[in-house]
């Protein structure tokens, strides 16, 4: 027993570990990132081999699996640079904004109904927008600055949706989403006085809401003579930023110009600290400021150096998302493998190696579609007569939250309420476990799938079958072991094609291919 | 007479008489605070160990079931104009039911049902929480509460999940709400009205125990990453977690799903539909100490039609909610049970003849009935009442979060008790214990506990 966990390990770190090629060390996050580790004491993990490095891209990257063909491609590829290429493909395609999107969408809460009611007009419109802004690499400030001083229609004009899924509809509440979502900060948590908070409201005391006679549809806009009046003194409060002086603004003028102007100033303490530690939790699973949107004096990154580096490099690009994107994901630190280190095993806030978790619920369910070349059927009843999404769309482009699947709420998909990270739960539990092992739902896509289906057309027992199959779900070639394990198991089976459906089950089942690693 | 059942007996009153003047909106949490701080000093004990909540999808109209209205007239009581009498003197029951009128004296009638709101998920959240919506949070359904109070680490050790729906989840709204999807509900799938109840995850339709078990053998020998990440505690958890899951695909729990042993007059008397069916996997649930199942019976959204589908589905809840009552009663789980039966609204008083309804009911949240029965419910009593059309409370309103504290305070959980939330913030297991916001309350249900 002993003699063969051996022998599994030499095979694991044969497959999971080696042919990584070095990237010449000019990454200046992998200097900061090291210089901090050699301070807490967990050296880094091995680099990640290519196969899992492609794996890890794809996932991370774009929110889909590698087909077999591309996983043959990159692994066949000699180029040194090979790794970057991949990157800066990955970064280009269409797929990029798909899964953006649907990060986006959930802080900002883009959901039909209860609790954020934007309607089903408005959400089709807002998820095209964010992910148009996306398509087209939108500067990340004038994004929030689109956001921040929308007016308009809901249906018409896009982002004033970001206006509109509170369901108390106060000065305070917008506030209290901008400070999560663009600055990062939880204002219950945050520390801030009453007053300092009050002369953030201010700053969105006149926004206004009207109906018009087109049914759900909303015009948000800013009203003149709209104000916020101190609850104590009752006299108006003049929107004011934090350790500044408050502003005197004409009474016509839109005082959230003010406010997108003093957030996305160079300067300001919070905007990009906030995006390029969301970034750096989205790709590496963890902020370099633990919880990604927590900010506050008390609770320390990591390492300031390596957060301020990556807010310099933001604000130098223009406030380009994907430069920042590309740094990270060309960096050691990203490309370490999974696999710990007795050395490093310990190490639970660092970087030392990549962080094993599973899949997002849309990106496991779109990778099991694809392999089984199966659709879902997601439908609206909002409002009555249904909607039907067809089945070849993708779950990363589902743009309503308020479509309910079975699946995707039991794989912690978020409910789109209240624009926090931790909405979105990526635990393992027994349901999940119990649905992919033996649900119809899945049986059925194992069984019916067409391009599992062809896969096997001839001799499902064959090496190049098995090849297939393994760099279709895992990304990855079969060990010998692994090739001899399934072929035996195929030749014992009551027909070929069971036995070959029972493989595709086994590997779906593995936690290698549940897992992003 | 205590002095405390006395001081709640007199706001009760109050109200009764305040709404006589006011309205169904005249009851402030001033109240409720005086109320609350006689109970505090007086909690019951624990009666109920499980829930079985019949969830109407769309809501029954209370005219057509447990508040009928035969001086209405024609267009409010359509094509039931001869209510029924029940086995327990001064109460009728809609004519479509006659199995429940022999058992009125198991169960009590809340005709004093209210809460103003006519859109589905704002409704179905109120009364599955026990909530009003507040911005930012979305609390739990009682289901999940209760999967927290009483599942997993707190004393239940089945195997099957403590939150179960038969057969498929809400819908509406995320029932674990922010408690996490540890909490969420396990929707079983399939249909129990045919054979194999195929529950979702359990039961494989075509896969043998033999394959299985070979299949099982075959991903512990390809699963070579776990075996390299050995000691992670991630995988760790994965690798318990599939010996549970198998627990229930190979081991007894799944008998528990297994309908085809049950006597053929036992489920014939239930209604061999998938209604009644899920009655009898109600009862088997329960049977295995699960503390929480929501039965979801779809089709209750009547806007057209309203009176052919009643004629379908007036007799199967009759069927299969009278036998499960007479089955939990001769079983002796009636005690320990509560049944709770009722959908997120009622329906319109006024038929709607007009196109394009042609004869439909639409939403109504301001007066509508619920049937509630075991548990430390006691039975044979009808608690508030409404207008002589049924379209406004005039006698003990009773809100979605009364109700739910009172089951609450029946299972041994105290309504007061807090919940843990992502962000930190102090959320009630009942919003009736926050001082901070005004809540309308008729009182907990204590005229029939």
């Amino acid at each position: 027993m002993k003699r063969l966990r051996r022998v599994f390990l030499l095979f694991a770190v044969f497959v999971l570990s080696c042919g990584a090629e070095q990237i010449p060390a000019t990454n200046r996050i992998d200097t900061l990132v090291l210089a901090r580790q050699a301070e807490t004491g967990f050296p880094p993990s091995e680099p990640c081999s290519d196969a899992v490095f492609v794996r890890r891209a794809y996932i991370d990257v774009i929110g889909t699996l590698p087909t077999a063909d591309e996983v043959r491609r990159f692994l066949s590829n000699r180029s040194p640079t090979k790794r970057a290429k991949l990157i800066d493909e990955l970064l280009e395609r269409p797929e990029f904004a798909d899964y953006w999107s649907l990060k986006w969408c959930d802080l900002l809460r883009v959901k039909s109904e209860f609790p954020s009611n934007l309607w089903p007009n408005a959400v089709q419109a807002y998820q095209y927008w964010v992910r148009d802004t996306l398509r087209h690499n939108m500067p990340y400030d004038q994004f929030v600055r689109a956001l921040l001083t929308a007016s308009g229609s809901n249906f018409r004009d896009a982002p004033v949706n970001f206006y509109r899924p509170f369901q108390e509809r106060t000065p305070r509440k917008i506030f209290d989403t901008v400070a999560l979502v663009f600055m990062g900060v939880r204002l219950d948590n945050s520390g801030w006085s009453d007053e300092q908070m009050l002369g953030m409201d201010a700053f969105f005391a006149k926004v206004a809401y009207k109906k018009t006679a087109e049914w759900k549809e909303e015009i948000v806009y800013s009203d003149p003579e709209k104000q916020l009046l101190h609850p104590v003194t009752k006299a108006p409060v003049l929107p004011t930023p934090p350790g500044k002086s408050p502003l005197t603004l004409e009474k016509s003028a839109d005082p959230r110009v003010a406010f997108a102007d003093w957030l996305t100033a160079p300067d300001n303490p919070w905007f990009s600290k906030a995006i390029v530690n969301r970034i750096w939790f989205w790709l590496m699973g963890r902020g370099i400021i633990h919880e990604a949107d927590d900010i506050r004096p008390d609770n320390p990154p990591w390492s300031p150096a390596l957060l301020a580096y990556l807010q310099t490099e933001l604000v130098e690009n223009k406030y380009d998302l994907k430069h920042i994107y590309r740094l990270i994901l060309n960096s050691d630190t990203y490309q370490l493998s999974s696999l710990p280190t007795p050395e490093n095993a310990g190490d639970e806030a660092g970087f030392s190696h990549y962080r094993v978790r599973r899949l997002d619920a849309e990106v496991l369910i779109d990778a099991i579609c694809r392999i089984t070349g199966t659709g879902e059927e997601y439908s609206s009843a909002i409002p009555e007569p249904f909607t039907f999404i067809p089945s070849s769309q993708r779950t990363i482009v589902l743009a309503d939250g308020s479509i309910k699947s079975s699946f995707l709420e039991m794989f912690g998909r978020p409910g789109r309420d209240n624009s926090l990270e931790s909405d979105r739960n990526n635990n393992v539990s027994v349901f999940q476990t119990l649905h992919m092992l033996n649900s119809s739902h899945i049986q059925k896509k194992i069984m019916d799938g067409p391009r599992l289906r062809k896969l096997m057309t001839d001799s499902p027992g064959s090496t190049e079958r098995i090849n297939q199959l393994y760099l279709e779900i895992l990304s990855r070639l079969p060990t010998p072991q692994e090739q001899k394990i399934a072929s035996d198991y195929i030749a014992a089976a009551r027909s070929g094609t069971a036995g070959f459906y029972d493989l595709a089950w086994a590997l779906l089942n593995t936690n290698e291919f549940i897992l992003r690693h | 007479m205590n002095s405390k059942t006395a001081l709640s007996l007199a706001i009760t009153r109050r109200n009764a008489l305040r709404l006589g003047m006011f309205g169904a909106a005249g009851l402030m949490c001033s109240d409720w605070l005086t109320l609350k701080a006689a109970e505090v000093l007086n909690p019951i004990k624990a009666k109920a160990k499980s829930v079985i909540q019949v969830w109407l999808w769309g809501g029954s109209c209370h005219l057509d079931t447990f508040d009928p209205k035969p001086d209405a007239g024609y267009d409010y009581f359509g094509k039931y104009d001869k209510p029924i009498a029940t086995n327990v003197n001064g109460i009728r029951i809609g004519q479509a039911l006659p199995r429940l009128a022999k058992m009125a004296d198991k169960y009590s009638l809340l005709r004093g049902m209210t809460h103003g709101n006519n859109a589905h998920e704002v409704a179905s959240y109120m009364v599955m929480s026990g909530t009003k919506p507040v911005d930012g949070i979305v609390n739990p359904a009682m289901g999940a509460v209760v999967a927290y109070k009483k599942g997993y680490g707190a004393g239940y050790e089945g195997l099957i999940p403590p939150y179960v729906a038969l057969t498929r989840p809400q819908g509406r709204f995320s029932e674990a709400g922010f408690l996490g999807s540890k909490y969420q509900p396990f929707a079983t799938g399939g249909d129990p009205a045919k054979t194999p109840f195929a529950v979702e995850g359990v039961i494989a339709e075509g896969v043998s125990d033999e394959r299985q078990q070979s299949r099982r053998t075959l991903l512990g020998n390809l699963d070579t990453f776990s075996k390299a990440m050995e000691g992670s505690p991630l995988i760790d958890r994965m690798a318990k977690n599939k010996e549970d899951a198998y627990s229930l695909i190979m081991g007894e729990a799944k008998n528990t799903f297994d309908l085809s042993k049950e006597p053929d007059a036992l489920r014939t008397a239930y209604g061999k539909n998938t209604f009644g069916q899920s009655c009898l996997e109600a009862r088997k649930l329960v049977e295995a100490g699960v503390p929480f199942i929501t039965l979801n019976a779809p089709g209750w959204d009547t806007h057209k039609k309203h009176f052919e589908m009643m004629a379908q589905m007036l007799p199967q809840l009759d069927n299969g909610l009278s036998t499960l009552l007479q089955d939990l009663s001769d079983r002796g789980l009636l005690d320990t049970t509560v049944v709770w039966c009722g959908g997120e609204f009622g329906r319109t008083p006024k038929i709607q003849w007009e196109a394009p309804w042609d004869g439909g009911r639409s939403h109504y949240g301001k007066a509508f009935s619920h049937l509630v029965a075991g548990g430390g419910f006691r039975g044979g009593q009808v608690v508030g009442a409404t207008s002589s059309r049924g379209e406004e409370v005039v006698e003990r309103p009773v809100y979605p979060w009364d109700l739910t504290a009172s089951i609450y305070e029946l299972m041994g959980i105290d309504p007061n008790g807090t919940l843990p939330t992502p962000d930190g913030k102090t959320a009630f297991i009942s919003p009736l214990a926050d001082k901070s916001i005004k809540i309308e309350s008729g009182g907990l249900l204590r005229e029939i506990m």
